[in-house]
């Protein structure tokens, strides 16, 4: 029979069950309710960044430098609760199952951000995925913006290149807001100016279901384009560089002599930026970082030589400055000069005879400055060497410049602990020994020469809102104009050492260099031991308006080898304005003529 | 046989009536509201309305139940569990002739499950042969027994394989024999060969079991393992559940059934549907619903006038008792996942009209609680 008691039992059992499932639902939904609510909304949120555009950056006549190129990208919602098959999905999108897993397991992984898996798709493959993204929930294509450079290798130690952030980056607060998988400047003025031409990025807040459809956009943010940047440099002149120098190694650096801008800063041989934007492979990496040539090394800021005879302007001006010359005092060359048990040659070795300032300049005769540097001592060729901007970086924010190095006896006392000797004196003077420039400090030197004593800081931002001047040096207005005039002597009257640079555009005025390089004086050949060749120059040279100076890498004489480029690279600066003054003249339109602002347009 | 007389009426059970249909309500509003599409994503699925339609046959047949006495259910109950038992055979080799029991589903509106009729003709059948051994039984039952109700139909519905059934069959069958009266030797017998045998026997069913089976077991024991996802399933019902909170997110405003993160989100999920739109306030009125049905039919069995009366009634409340806990206890995560419905909520139509039939039985039991046996 069923008791009474049973009966009891029973509606014991059934209460204690029903105490049991609501305790249950008391900890689900009231202790750990907010939890779960938060994790509901993330299951149905989806948060889609959407990268701002980035800024263009243009030269200084509006050509556009970079574009932004949109690609697709496979991105995967995961969660970490759902099992993925790694290995369909390899085949399908094509990567490593051991990246894949890697990507989709990270700690940091956030559960409504979705995880890229592979850029750059082709259409093939996006079409490949579509076809079977109903088998992998969560699997979706994005649209991303890259960036092309379609000038590709020239310039592109000014322009630089974008890349993923490194894990340093993706610490620091200055990349904190930026999403995981967002390109940023990594070189050059892509990395100096990202802040500016990176914009804001927006965002969408997509309600999506368990299978990564989607269903309503629940928020949206819209992305604040980048700002724009304009450069000083000029790509033609980049490209007439780049030309010019064929296969040789080098630099050229060209300054605007009233403002500090950079009209051209070239560094060769150079590399391609767009190898970066698809994610460089490492194989490409270490050929760029293991190739002898140096392809990744700025030479315009970080190689440094003896400036060779591109060096008197300084030793003439302070000669000048300090009186112990004048125009007209003259040393008589005999192919050299005999101190104690040396003898310090001319490059001439039949000697130049009786030599003048103007002489001195043209055909960079060594003796003179030997005798120039020796009544001045070098504690005064190191007053004016500093004071024209050599011997220090220059400021040029794009990277870490070399300082180059100005000797003295004081700096010989501190940092070799020896006496200074008067044949270092005259090696100095000639710009050989331990003298040692950048590219961009010789033209920065030319530019304070062609400004009248105004030591400019180098900008890459065109009509800057503000002209640094770091340092001012009085000289004397005669002292310039007799410089000046030799500079001018130099390529445009006979006898001078680099004739092969006049110009029937623009009269140039400029000053050989050749550095020593240490095998050649121990009869070693081969292009490996060919001296560096120099030189420098202002244009026009009576009212100069550009200065820069040029960098061979065992290029051999200034006046053949670096002289050329010098000439090639003024004139297709001053190509328009001679283009122009032929229109005035003939009254023809001139086609391809671009100005500021024009070519902007996206 | 059929009387309809005033004393019927004034003793009908309408609280177990409407509790009933209180519960199917809520289960088709539930269903409605889970099933929807999400937005923009095409039209209702008419589960709502098919179930609308299976409600009103359910209560065709509950009135049916009550209109005549149970007496008729114990005499016709031997051979309707014979005809149960051979349906069960039907299913199992025409089931594995014809490609299992998807041929059943594509039968049309009709899906015809036998095993869900067959839980209530075990349990009219079983709660006679009880009563008509009496108590001659001495708490012990004939080994005849032993093999008609537990041994043959466990064999059926686990080769089918029913384990959610099989389940039930076996607690039921405990729980009538303890309600018969159950001699202590044979619960200590019961439990030393239990603790004896539970390693090989547990070797044996692991044994057996389906790999869907024994990953549902592992998801259970450590869902952090998981080998097919169901560990997934039951974490999306506690979010579901949880994110209900107190008050819930309001009939209609949630989002875990449409957007296809609740996986059965209108069969064996629905409680978290309800849950997620109700709220731990909802919760308790629906809970608190099932406990005045549970209360309801121990009472009725407390008042039936005869043993095989009080039987049926216990079998029929512990039978809705035992799908009510593993249902939700599964969406709660506090037990294993087993494909069994909640009762009177989920959609189904072959167990919404079996549950009804039940319903009706018990019903009919307290109706007729006044009128002597002849």
């Amino acid at each position: 029979m069923v008791s009474k008691k049973k009966i009891q039992l029973g509606l014991l059992v059934v209460t204690g069950v029903l105490m049991v499932i609501l305790l249950r639902l008391v900890q689900l939904q009231i202790i750990d309710g907010t939890m779960y609510r938060q994790q509901s909304e993330n299951n149905r949120l989806r948060i889609l960044s959407s990268p701002a555009p980035r800024g263009i950056i243009y030269d200084r006549n509006g050509v556009a430098l970079v574009k932004n190129v949109p690609f697709y990208s496979v991105y995967i919602m995961h969660d970490p609760a759902r099992r993925v098959d790694t290995a369909a999905l390899s085949s399908l999108i094509g990567e490593d199952r051991q990246d894949i897993e890697t990507r989709l397991n990270r700690k940091d992984n956030s559960p409504f951000v979705p995880i890229r898996l592979k850029q750059g798709l082709s259409f093939q493959e996006v079409a490949r995925i579509e076809a079977r993204r109903s088998d992998f929930p969560g699997l979706f294509i994005q649209t991303d913006v890259g960036r092309s450079y379609p000038f590709g290798k020239t310039g592109a130690h000014v322009i630089g290149y974008l890349g993923k952030m490194t894990p340093v980056q993706a610490g620091s607060p200055a990349f904190s807001d930026l999403p995981p998988e967002t390109l940023v400047g990594q070189w050059g003025v892509e990395a100096l100016y990202d802040k500016q031409l990176r914009g804001v990025a927006g965002g969408r807040v997509i309600e999506v279901d368990a299978l990564g459809r989607e269903h309503r956009l629940v928020r949206q943010e819209p992305s604040v384009r980048g700002k724009d940047v304009v450069l000083s440099i000029d790509i033609r002149m980049q490209q007439a560089v780049e030309e010019a120098f064929g296969d040789k190694a080098g630099a050229l650096v060209a300054l605007k002599v009233d403002t500090g801008e950079v009209l051209a800063l070239e560094s060769l041989p150079s590399f391609d930026p767009n190898q970066f934007t698809d994610g460089i492979s490492s194989a490409d990496w270490q050929k760029l970082v293991e190739d002898k040539r140096k392809p990744m090394m700025n030479r315009a800021l970080q190689s440094q030589y003896p400036p060779g005879s591109t060096f008197k302007i300084v030793t003439a001006i302070a000669g000048l400055e300090e009186g112990v010359i004048t125009p007209d005092t003259t040393v008589n060359c005999t192919g050299g000069i005999s101190y104690g048990k040396w003898t310090f040659g001319c490059w001439k070795h039949e000697g130049h005879g009786n030599v003048d300032l103007h002489k001195a300049i043209r055909e960079s005769c060594d003796v003179y400055f030997y005798e120039v540097g020796k009544r001045l001592g070098i504690d005064r060729i190191y007053k004016y060497a500093i004071a024209l901007g050599l011997g220090k970086p220059t400021g040029l924010n794009l990277l870490k410049e070399r300082a180059g190095l100005i000797p003295s006896t004081e700096w010989k006392r501190v940092k070799r602990g020896q006496d200074w000797y008067l044949g270092e004196t005259f090696n100095s003077s000639i710009g050989q020994g331990y003298v040692a420039v950048t590219p961009i400090q010789l033209a920065l030197m030319t530019a304070t020469v062609a400004n009248g004593g105004s030591v400019l800081e180098p900008t890459l931002i065109k009509d800057p809102k503000e002209v640094r001047t770091k340092s001012k040096i009085d000289i004397k207005s005669e002292t310039l104009r007799l410089v000046k005039n030799g500079l001018s002597a130099v390529v445009n009257e006979e006898g001078g050492t680099a004739k092969v640079a006049e110009s029937s555009i623009v009269k140039i005025g400029g000053k050989t260099g050749t550095a020593q390089v240490v095998g050649k004086t121990r009869g070693l050949l081969g292009e490996r031991y060919m001296d560096h060749a120099w030189f420098v120059a202002l244009a026009p040279v009576d009212k100069p308006e550009v200065a820069l100076s040029v960098f061979v890498e065992h290029g051999g004489h200034g006046g053949s080898a670096a002289a050329p480029l010098a000439k090639k690279a003024i004139e297709a600066y001053f190509a328009d304005r001679a283009a122009l003054n032929k229109e005035t003249k003939t009254g023809a339109a001139l086609p391809g003529t671009k100005s500021p602002g024009t070519g902007r347009a996206e | 046989m059929i009387h309809i007389d005033r004393r019927l009426i004034r003793n009908f059970d309408w609280i177990t009536l409407l509790v009933v249909l209180f519960l199917t309500i809520v289960g088709i509003m539930t269903i409605y509201s889970a099933t929807r599409p999400a937005v923009g994503m095409g039209e209702q699925p008419d589960f709502y309305y098919k179930q609308l339609v299976w409600l009103g046959l359910s209560v065709i047949m509950l009135f049916a139940m009550t209109s005549f006495d149970y007496i008729w259910l114990y005499r016709l109950s031997y051979p309707m569990y014979a005809i149960g038992i051979m349906l069960l055979l039907i299913v199992l080799f025409m089931g594995k002739s014809t490609m299992g029991a998807q041929r059943w589903l594509n039968m049309g509106f009709f899906s015809f499950q036998p095993s869900e009729f067959f839980r209530i003709l075990f349990i009219v059948a079983f709660s006679s042969y009880l009563s008509n051994l009496g108590s001659d039984s001495r708490g012990s039952i004939p080994a005849r027994g032993l093999i008609v109700f537990c041994v043959v139909p466990l064999i059926l519905l686990v080769k089918q394989p029913d384990l959610g059934t099989a389940i039930l069959l076996l607690a039921l069958f405990s729980t009538l024999f303890i309600s018969q009266g159950i001699s202590k030797k044979i619960i200590v017998v019961v439990a030393i060969i239990g603790l004896i045998a539970l390693p090989f026997v547990g070797h044996i069913v692991w044994d057996g079991m389906k790999d869907y089976q024994k990953n549902r077991l592992i998801a259970f024991m450590d869902p952090e393992v998981d080998p097919s996802g169901i560990g997934y399933h039951i974490s999306q019902s506690k979010i579901t559940i949880g994110s209900g909170q107190f008050f819930g997110k309001g009939y209609l405003n949630g989002t875990q059934g449409p957007l296809r993160f609740l996986p059965e989100k209108h069969t064996d999920f629905i409680f978290a549907v309800f849950a997620e739109e109700w709220g731990f306030a909802g919760c308790l009125v629906l809970i608190g619903t099932y406990f005045i049905l549970f209360l309801r039919g121990l009472d009725t069995a407390a008042k039936a006038k005869d043993q095989v009366g009080r039987l049926m009634a216990i079998g029929i409340t512990a039978m809705f008792f035992i799908y009510f806990v593993v249902n939700i206890g599964m969406t709660l995560g506090i037990m294993p996942v087993v494909g069994i419905p909640l009762p009177f909520v989920s959609y189904g139509g072959t167990a919404l009209l079996s549950n009804y039939i039940a319903a009706g039985i018990l019903i009919s039991i307290r109706t007729r609680r006044f009128e002597l046996f002849y």
